[in-house]
């Protein structure tokens, strides 16, 4: 690999704290060899290919930690290669995928053959989680210690929650002992049962089940009750209505732990369902106006930590249904950072906030030396035209499921480049 | 293709998915055009050819008596060729989706299609998918439109006009698609809309719609022209909605006693199949001079014979 100089570039690294206009330095080994505004013109030497980007911005790759990659079971909807080129289309370069494929990653076995997938189809990094109880069912825990030795980076059910708090204060426990970090999906069943809409007018007018913002923050309640005495590596999956952010910024000044939200509970309501749109059948559901406002202020105000694309990949005979038979959840990680862009350009949260729920944080939380662009680290980042505006069309995703939730909508800011270890692996 | 009339007003709708999508042209089209066939239903001669050649297939996913018999009687007076298919024996019991079983009616050219389904919004999956007319014969929970329809036609029969009149609708609200088709059409024509019902039968911010709701079922009564009781289905009890018949029928069962606090002419409707003695009281269902409950079976046909017609226009 040539040595690579940029220059004219705004740079957003949180983890650095840089935000600053300047260049980038990739060396031969594809590592970060300088960075910022000592970068520039005058200390490259001129016989170097030099690329001016004109006032673009460099951001590090995104870390999506709420991805479903259908391998293994679903590679109809989606596998590692595609899964990867809609990711670095969307400047997403570590992606944490979910336990929920067919069968589902509750055992060392599976994990080998998962990691070795990973590591030949994937342009990207693939960081897996594993299943907190044996085939999802919510009664038997996973060897959290020996899966973890072999490169499992959080344990969650994923679409599921653990129901019984005895067993969740039992899971606490053990990842207390080891070390592990618990992603948690909010919902009570009993309360949630045959929801498929938030609870309220619209859920009433189109005679749907409803699921009440009450039966995530019962959930979210009980494991930051259980967390005060048990002090484990805690992550609320996604959050979506206005009272769990309530509750999350009163507790987090007495306990630990860490917050999600999918962009699809910041951009979009329960209105955007209209006439039965099964693309927006989601989960958590979408919610009132007032709780969207609350989830941006929540990410703005950094009670919420990260920004997830939630993507679900879903084939269309899946959504060719009726409401109550359609699957739940849309594809997203090629919108996620276009569609976090929409909550700069409209001045609700600054540009450096939403890079870092996207980069640093997730990064933090998995421990990851990742969506940072350290000198000495591998260049993994991705050039934005931050005001070119473009129309999502479910047919020019790249994605093999087109399941998005925002068909048809106008969007503000693309990615043009994304490089993985210096690498360009993606061009507009 | 049907052959297009002339007629000084038109229907604003391709479809009848339900009452939230008419206009009140189109309400009062309706039901102008039932009262013409109620006499008609009355004679020995019941038979018209307004929809010769016409072919009108009815899909009920879901089990019904009287709206089925209601509409495939309907479509024969007026001439077409009914079909009525059993979906329960049908291939969607070897896994067809619903839009591939519309694709495949579609093929065979029908004028109009009939749809039951247990899903709310089946029916406008269905309009995207086919040609022809889709008329709602009751989606899940959301909407019912031919019983509000027929509900309207009845109380205007008996009471002259609708606007001003106070309505008490009690029973299971959130799993019921009558409640909410008459809550519109009712609300559109001028009513005032009493719901009754206990705290966990009433849907979530139901007063939105514009009524006046009550957990008191004789407060909720009060000075009413018209008491329409809702089926409890006995699933609810299973699931804990309520603890018994046996109290159901204490709190919201309709009894003289509770009637009462209604005004005097005040009439009783019920869309069936009824429970006796859960919630109502089976004297007087029967009541000749309150209840008006098969009235409103027999003003059901010259309701969807209407809306065939016009549908199919």
């Amino acid at each position: 690999m040539k040595k690579q100089y940029f220059i004219n570039v705004n740079i957003i690294d949180p983890h650095n704290s840089i935000n600053e206009n300047g260049g980038l330095i990739i060396g031969e080994d594809g590592l970060i060899e300088a960075i910022g505004k000592k970068v520039n013109s005058n200390n490259i030497p001129s016989r170097e290919k030099v690329i001016d980007l004109n006032g673009k911005y460099i951001f590090p790759g995104l870390v999506d930690m709420r991805v479903f990659a259908g391998e293994p079971g679903y590679e109809y909807k989606e596998n590692f290669r595609t899964l990867s080129n809609a990711a670095l289309a969307g400047g997403v370069t570590s992606v944490v995928t979910m336990p929920n494929t067919d069968p589902i990653i509750d055992n060392v076995s599976i994990v080998d053959f998962l990691k070795r997938r990973g590591r030949d189809k994937s342009k990207i990094n693939v960081f897996p989680s594993a299943a907190l109880t044996k085939n999802i069912e919510g009664t038997t825990m996973t060897e959290f210690g020996l899966l973890q030795s072999r490169g499992i980076i959080g344990f969650t059910d994923g679409v599921k929650t653990i129901q019984n708090t005895r067993l969740m204060s039992r899971i606490m426990n053990s990842a207390k002992d080891l070390g592990t970090l618990i992603m948690q999906h909010a919902e009570d069943y009993d309360l949630s049962k045959n929801g498929m809409i938030n609870s309220g007018i619209i859920a009433t007018k189109l005679g749907l089940s409803g699921i009440p913002a009450v039966a995530e923050r019962i959930i979210i309640e009980r494991d930051l009750t259980l967390l005060e005495n048990i002090k484990c590596r805690y992550h609320i999956s996604q959050i979506s209505a206005a009272k769990s952010v309530e509750i999350i910024e009163e507790r987090k000044n007495k306990v630990k732990f860490t917050t999600g939200v999918s962009i699809n509970n910041l951009s979009l309501n329960e209105n955007d369902i209209g006439d039965f749109r099964t693309f927006l059948k989601l989960s958590p559901p979408l919610r009132t106006e007032e709780d969207r406002i609350a989830l941006v202020q929540g990410l703005k105000d950094e009670t919420i930590d990260v920004i997830v694309s939630d993507h679900k990949p879903e084939d269309e005979e899946q959504k060719r249904l009726t409401f109550a038979q359609a699957s739940t959840g849309a594809s997203g990680i090629e919108t996620l950072l276009s569609l976090s862009l929409e909550l700069y350009h409209n001045g609700s949260v600054k540009l450096e906030t939403i890079i870092k729920a996207l980069t640093s944080n997730p990064a933090k939380i998995l421990k990851i030396d990742k969506g940072n662009l350290s000198v000495g680290n591998e260049a993994d980042f991705c050039i934005v035209d931050i005001d070119k505006p473009w129309v999502v069309k479910k047919d020019k995703l790249i994605s093999k499921s087109k399941n998005t939730s925002i068909e048809d909508k106008k969007l503000q800011g693309k990615v043009t480049n994304t490089f993985v270890k210096g690498e360009e692996l993606f061009k507009l | 293709m049907a052959t297009k009339t002339n007629k000084a007003i038109k229907i604003s709708q391709k479809h009848l998915l339900g009452i939230q999508d008419l206009s009140i042209n189109d309400v009062n089209l309706i039901l102008d055009e039932a009262k013409t066939f109620i006499k008609l239903n009355q004679s020995k001669n019941k038979r018209l050819n307004i929809l010769n050649g016409k072919t009108q297939i009815n899909l009920f996913f879901e089990p019904s008596t009287r709206t089925q018999s209601s509409f495939e009687l309907a479509g024969k007076r007026l001439g077409a060729d009914v079909m009525s298919m059993n979906m329960a024996n049908s291939a969607v019991k070897k896994g067809e989706t619903l839009i591939d079983t519309a694709m495949t009616l579609n093929a065979m050219h029908p004028d109009i299609i009939v749809i039951r389904h247990q899903d709310s919004g089946a029916c406008n999956l269905l309009s995207q998918k086919v040609n022809c007319a889709v008329l709602n014969a009751g989606d899940g929970s959301r909407e019912h439109p031919t019983q509000a329809l027929l509900d309207a036609l009845t109380i205007i029969n008996r009471k002259k006009k609708i606007e001003g009149l106070r309505v008490a609708i009690c029973g299971d609200i959130t799993h019921s698609r009558v409640a909410r088709s008459n809550i519109y059409l009712l609300n559109m024509l001028g009513a005032e809309v009493n719901i009754i019902a206990p705290s966990n039968l009433m849907p979530k911010e139901i007063e939105k719609f514009g009524v006046n709701t009550f957990t008191d079922m004789k407060k909720g009564l009060k000075d009413c022209d018209i008491v329409m009781m809702l089926r409890l289905q006995n699933e609810r009890m299973t699931s804990s909605f309520l603890s018994s018949n046996r109290e159901y029928y204490e709190y919201y069962g309709l009894t003289p006693d509770k009637l009462a606090h209604a005004k005097d002419d005040a009439l009783i409707m019920h869309p069936g199949p009824m429970n006796r003695g859960i919630e109502i009281d089976t004297k007087l269902a029967d009541d000749i001079n309150r209840s008006v409950i098969k009235e409103q079976v027999e003003l059901g046909v010259a309701v969807r014979m209407a809306c065939l017609k016009i549908f199919c226009e």
